[in-house]
């Protein structure tokens, strides 16, 4: 993964723009987490036409539930979880103005069609490689649904988070064309 | 009869959530750098190196190796000749849990309740499979299993007349279906005969056999190394992005079965393959 391409939050559509699959990221700035039942409530709050807790204009929302921190620390083992999970929630959070999510796994044909129709883009983190990640993790807080615990969305601040563009906003999905590319017959 | 303090099993397990979730066995590591060398594809081998570094800091900052620190899966044996004193043996192994958890800095990932979702704050209660052996030890294995693989696993009730091939087609369907979801490279437990739960059972015992390590009769060991070629060649590759290193190994473990039945199971293991034994 040699020439990282450097990218700072948030993102405008012209950044997004750039993002090809398979393009490693190093990613700095602010990044929000965020998972399953953090998801539920966000979309729940738009539906009812209330605002929500966090501004998510150009943002990245990180998929990862962090293991507790040591005392010190800035941040416990930080690593992706499956991204479909989000699948129902994302496309709405994208029309928001999400600019972006990080997890592992592929991401359904709706958030496809998200992504392209609202200039987004979706990285894969490498999953498991938690301790490695959280050494880009300067700071955390936690600003929402605290009493979810390790599903509380917190606000982190990143330097050099590494990633790959896993589905762009042009169609490309690495997890197609990735295997289609070494899959024996 | 020897005695053997509640104290003691306590210790031992919460010693080993830690570890188990800390320090990743050589096995695994050594087998990420043999198939790094294998691998064709740039990116796969990028994410072999942060696998392979990703473990090193791990160890040496005591850190979970992942954020998932999973639910802890206990296997106990207990020797026949055991007598265990000083308490309850089911609260003594859920104390554990509850205090390597919590002096480790783990993420406590149980929800008490599976459709009223509200988390036990502790990880209690483990999942507990006990077997009575002869002797007077007590060994304790702690096998901490991330949601992500343990969701891409699945238990299928064959007919007998799918046979050796139905068998093998199901894992590799199965392995196939899971794409980059269960974190590959993968580590692939199968279970064979047996019931409905015995056979997901032995799909369990079989991700804590060493990488590398054959099944001891020549027919499974032949069908280890031929699933293994096939879900090689699926194309799916370290974190479902494409490369050869799909799995990292295949591991079957077979019971007696029921003249109408052939059940089997895959159990998925991610690449964070965790478990650590001690015997008291």
């Amino acid at each position: 993964m040699a020439d990282a391409i450097r990218i700072t939050t948030p993102l405008t559509d012209e950044q997004v723009e750039k993002l090809r699959v398979g393009d490693s990221v190093l990613i700095t700035g602010v990044i929000y987490t965020g998972r399953d039942a953090a998801h539920k409530r966000l979309v729940d709050l738009l539906a009812e036409g209330k605002p929500l807790p966090i501004d998510v204009k150009g943002q990245l929302i990180y998929y990862v539930g962090p293991s507790p921190a040591r005392p010190g620390m800035p941040i416990g083992s930080a690593g992706p979880t499956t991204s479909y999970r989000m699948d129902p929630y994302a496309p709405t959070l994208i029309r928001q103005g999400l600019k972006g999510m990080i997890g592992k796994g592929e991401m359904g044909p709706e958030v496809a069609e998200a992504l392209r129709t609202h200039k987004a883009v979706y990285f894969a983190a490498v999953g498991g490689a938690a301790a490695l990640i959280a050494k880009s993790i300067l700071k955390s807080e936690v600003v929402a649904y605290e009493d979810l615990g390790a599903e509380a969305i917190q606000r982190l601040e990143v330097r050099d988070f590494p990633a790959i563009v896993a589905q762009d906003c042009h169609g490309g999905n690495i997890y197609k064309e990735g295997r289609a590319k070494y899959e024996v017959k | 009869m020897r005695d053997v303090h509640v104290n003691e099993i306590v210790k031992t397990v919460a010693d080993l959530c830690i570890a188990a979730n800390y320090q990743l066995d050589e096995d695994v590591i050594e087998s990420f750098k043999r198939f790094r060398e294998k691998e064709e594809s740039p990116t796969a081998r990028a994410i072999l190196d942060q696998l392979i570094e990703n473990a090193a800091i791990a160890r040496e900052g005591q850190f979970p190796m992942c954020q998932d620190t999973g639910f802890a899966v206990l296997f106990v044996e207990i020797g026949q000749d055991v007598h265990i004193v000083g308490g309850d043996l089911w609260a003594a192994l859920n104390e554990g849990v509850r205090k390597g958890y919590g002096e480790g800095y783990l993420r406590k990932s149980i929800v008490g309740d599976p459709l009223r979702r509200v988390n036990t704050k502790d990880n209690t209660p483990p999942v507990v499979w006990t077997e009575i052996v002869p002797g007077d030890k007590i060994t304790i294995t702690v096998a901490p299993k991330g949601g992500g693989s343990e969701n891409m696993s699945e238990v299928r009730m064959l007919r007998p007349a799918d046979g050796l091939e139905g068998v093998k087609n199901f894992v590799v369907d199965r392995v196939s279906r899971s794409g980059g979801n269960p974190c590959p490279p993968v580590i692939v437990g199968v279970g064979i005969g047996g019931t409905f739960e015995k056979c997901a059972w032995l799909a369990k015992k079989a991700l804590l056999r060493p990488i590398g390590q054959r099944h001891p009769d020549p027919f499974y060991a032949d069908m280890e190394v031929e699933l293994l070629e096939r879900i090689n060649k699926l194309g799916i590759g370290p974190q479902g992005l494409g490369g050869r290193t799909t799995a990292l190994d295949v591991h079957v473990e077979v019971y007696p079965c029921h003249i109408a039945s052939l059940p089997a199971a895959v159990n998925t293991q991610c690449h964070a393959a965790r478990h650590k034994t001690a015997v008291i």
